[in-house]
């Protein structure tokens, strides 16, 4: 702030806390006589010129004295600093220290353990789960349960691999996955087939032969990333398409929609939201999840 | 000019655009607050947007507030500002093709509004969502508006200017510079427009229109109304000229500067978070002049309360006033603030000004205005009016009082944490637990909304009514 616009801010504070002061303490009126009307008539209405309430009058010089104690101790006029040298940002990273020095030596002291040691921890559970519900859940669900679009974290079902590795790797730096568009590649005729196809790979009932043409278009088309046999390549983020586990809905218009548009997929890097100790912990309890349900 | 006006030494004034606008504060309030129980409903059940976009909260939202704060509010104090401004300085409006001009662009820009923020067209500024073109409207409406008052003030036939008169003075020049510099922007085309400021001055600016709506359109506008209905409704002189003196000039000088207190600990500067809040707290003594006066003003006459409650409807209103006001300040000191902010505190606080100052306030003195402007003694049902106030304070109460549970639970529930430093609720445990509050919220809103019904069929009785009892039926007429 430069000194004009600070010296700007200080005048017109002062102007306008005297100036209230005077009109305050200029319509004192000592005499307490009351009742006496000013003379004036408005259309029938009358005024009394009673004196000022006494504690209002109180009150009012109370407010004032106050607000110039304040602006004394903490920052407001201009670049005056205040005598408490308070700043907001101060305030906040005292907190911040003061919650590290209380909670980060047990933090880090799991961060030194290893994933598969700690996901069974009760305590690291508990922690894990309300990181989960404030950080998470918006997108996967309370029960991590996922929505459409938003994958399942319970099934063992893991797109980008589910080992403590890489599910640190995938809240730390984020996904993108992209499925493209094959429409204007397949034709009507050509998803109709693939459509087939994929479903029988579930043993669901479909045209044999749509299924069998589909086929020979999967080689060509979808293997390189969904591999020969359809069981997806984590590396990718190529999900198995053989396990009846569907992110964007396995209905036969879902299917459809999926290999004509494409989908695209993003799961958002949390290094810059989350410390180190906090990931950590997270991955131990997304890694738990899965391994409860016995797969 | 009939032989009877010349006795009584003024004018034949004009109530034809002060009777137009009381009936329009009347629908609008009806329409605003239907809306607003709309939106609260979809709060507790939020498919009943039935996944239309125009239908959303979103999009009803700004259409409730722009129609209870600029369309009831603002029909009820063109209507009383252009009343009391005659009566108070025994002079006709200036210009009565001005004056319809007013009612009649007002009326357009309630319409527009009412159409334009539905379909999706917003400034995306909070309280000045519409459109370049409407606000171009606006201001030539509110230019228009000051010429009448201003040039009737002018030529008074009164030596003093009356003190309700300053207030509505203030409130015309303040929101017309408010208006102008908050939505100051470069069209682009017939419906988008980009402000003049970024960032945290686009906030700032914005919060300072937006405090300031409040302090000069809801506050100091209503507190005009109330220095002309409560002393004559009550027939008793007002309790204090110096108090109204003080308490007017340090109102308009404090108000002006509280706006940074909406954002505390925000990007703003420390300096203007402090100033903001300092200047907050200074204006509980010149909020409480204004209640005072008005509660003291019936000094001697008390027992009207027992039977008049279109006096109950004042006195309340100012009731919530000096409640309102305490909370305010309260509210602006940041360690309270840390707390409520961004709770349903906010707007439990904020329908405790609009539904028990500004609407009660209003009501009162649309009971006092209609029969006058009719021609009648007094209201057709004195009985509807006892019922609609019981249930105006009823629903005011129901309401605040949700929502200030709710928005202590939800600032407690927000910053809870754990032994291991995690925090203790998740968002959507405290909206789980915010239900309740919103059901109750529902039923204030709706019982409030359900009194303006009733106040409906008593002014189209008393309107349509044969009964003509006042002498100034003439008057009236003419």
């Amino acid at each position: 702030m430069t000194s004009f616009w600070s010296n700007w801010i200080i005048i017109l504070t002062s102007i306008t806390i005297v100036g209230v002061t005077w009109i305050l303490f200029g319509n004192r009126k000592r005499d307490n006589t009351e009742n006496q009307t000013t003379g004036h008539v408005y259309d029938g209405i009358e005024e009394y010129d009673n004196p000022l309430p006494a504690w209002w009058f109180f009150m009012f010089t109370v407010t004032i004295i106050w607000g110039l104690g304040y602006l004394v101790a903490y920052p407001g006029m201009g670049k005056w600093e205040g005598l408490l040298g308070w700043s907001q940002e101060g305030q906040h990273d005292a907190e911040v220290a003061k919650a590290e020095a209380k909670y980060r030596a047990m933090r880090d002291r799991y961060l030194a353990l290893p994933i598969e040691e700690i996901a069974f921890d009760p305590a690291v559970k508990k922690m894990g789960q309300r990181l989960f519900g404030n950080h998470c859940a918006q997108c996967h669900g309370a029960d991590a349960r996922g929505a459409y679009g938003f994958p399942n974290l319970t099934d063992n079902d893991w797109i980008w691999g589910g080992s403590p590795a890489e599910i640190k790797y995938t809240l730390n730096h984020g996904r993108q996955a992209a499925m493209p568009a094959w429409g204007p590649v397949l034709g009507d005729q050509g998803i109709q087939e693939m459509t087939a196809y994929l479903m029988s790979l579930n043993n669901r009932t479909a045209d044999s032969t749509l299924a069998e043409a589909g086929k020979q278009k999967f080689g060509l088309f979808c293997a390189a990333c969904h591999q020969a046999d359809a069981k997806g390549n984590p590396l990718l983020g190529a999900p198995n398409l053989t396990d009846g586990i569907w992110l964007y809905g396995g209905s036969e218009a879902d299917i459809a929609h999926t290999l004509r548009s494409g989908r695209n997929g993003m799961m958002p890097a949390q290094s810059k939201i989350l410390s180190e100790d906090r990931i950590h912990i997270l991955t131990a309890y997304v890694y738990g999840l899965s391994q409860r349900e016995g797969n | 000019m009939s032989e009877l006006n010349e006795q009584l030494e003024h004018p034949v004034y004009n109530y034809k655009v002060v009777r137009q606008f009381a009936i329009m504060t009347v629908v609008w309030g009806i329409v605003g607050m239907l809306v607003g129980v709309i939106i609260a409903a979809q709060l507790v059940w939020p498919d009943l947007s039935f996944q239309q976009p125009w239908f959303s909260f979103g999009r009803l939202r700004p259409l409730h507030t722009n129609a209870v704060i600029f369309a009831f509010g603002g029909s009820a104090l063109f209507a009383t500002s252009y009343y009391v401004v005659q009566r108070t300085t025994q002079a006709r409006l200036i210009s009565d093709g001005l004056a319809a001009f007013t009612f009649w662009g007002w009326q357009l820009v309630i319409l527009l509004a009412a159409i334009s923020l539905p379909l999706g067209y917003t400034s995306s500024k909070e309280y000045a969502e519409l459109i370049w073109p409407i606000d171009v409207l606006i201001t030539v409406v509110w230019v228009a508006y000051a010429i009448v008052f201003f040039g009737t003030i002018a030529k008074r036939k009164v030596s003093h200017i009356y003190v309700a008169n300053w207030f509505f003075g203030s409130f015309i020049i303040t929101v017309a510079v408010l208006h102008l510099i908050n939505s100051a922007a470069l069209p682009v085309n017939l419906f988008t427009a980009y402000s003049l400021y970024a960032g945290t001055a686009d906030a700032m600016v914005q919060w300072w229109y937006g405090h300031n709506a409040v302090g000069f359109f809801l506050t100091a506008g209503f507190l005009g109304m109330m220095y002309y209905f409560v002393p004559k409704q009550a027939e008793r002189p007002v309790y204090s000229y110096r108090l109204s003196i003080v308490h007017f000039w340090a109102l308009v000088a404090v108000y002006i500067w509280a706006g940074p207190h909406h954002l505390h600990y925000t990007a703003l500067p420390d300096w203007a978070q402090s100033l903001g809040m300092v200047m907050s707290l200074i204006l509980l003594a010149p909020s409480w002049g204004g209640m005072i006066n008005g509660i003291m003003t019936l000094s001697g006459a008390w027992h009207k309360l027992r039977s008049d409650p279109i006096l109950r409807f004042l006195v309340v209103s100012l009731s919530f006033y000096g409640m309102s006001t305490f909370e305010g300040p309260m509210m602006s000191i940041k360690t309270v603030n840390s707390l409520s902010h961004y709770t349903d505190w906010t707007i439990g606080h904020v329908h405790s000004g609009a539904l028990g100052w500004v609407a009660m306030i209003s009501i009162g003195s649309m009971y006092h205005l209609i029969p006058v402007l009719f021609g009648k003694s007094k209201m057709y049902s004195t009985d509807l009016i006892n019922t609609h106030f019981w249930m105006s304070t009823i629903g005011t109460v129901l309401y605040i009082a949700s929502m200030w549970v709710n928005g202590i639970l939800q600032g407690l529930m927000w910053r809870a944490y754990n032994q291991d430093g995690t925090l203790t609720y998740t968002f959507v445990e405290s909206l789980v637990a915010s239900y309740p509050g919103y059901m109750v919220r529902l039923a204030g809103g709706f019982i409030f909304f359900a009194g303006m019904l009733i106040m409906a069929y008593n002014v189209y009785m008393t309107a349509r009514g044969t009964e003509d009892s006042v002498a100034n039926t003439q008057t009236v007429a003419a």
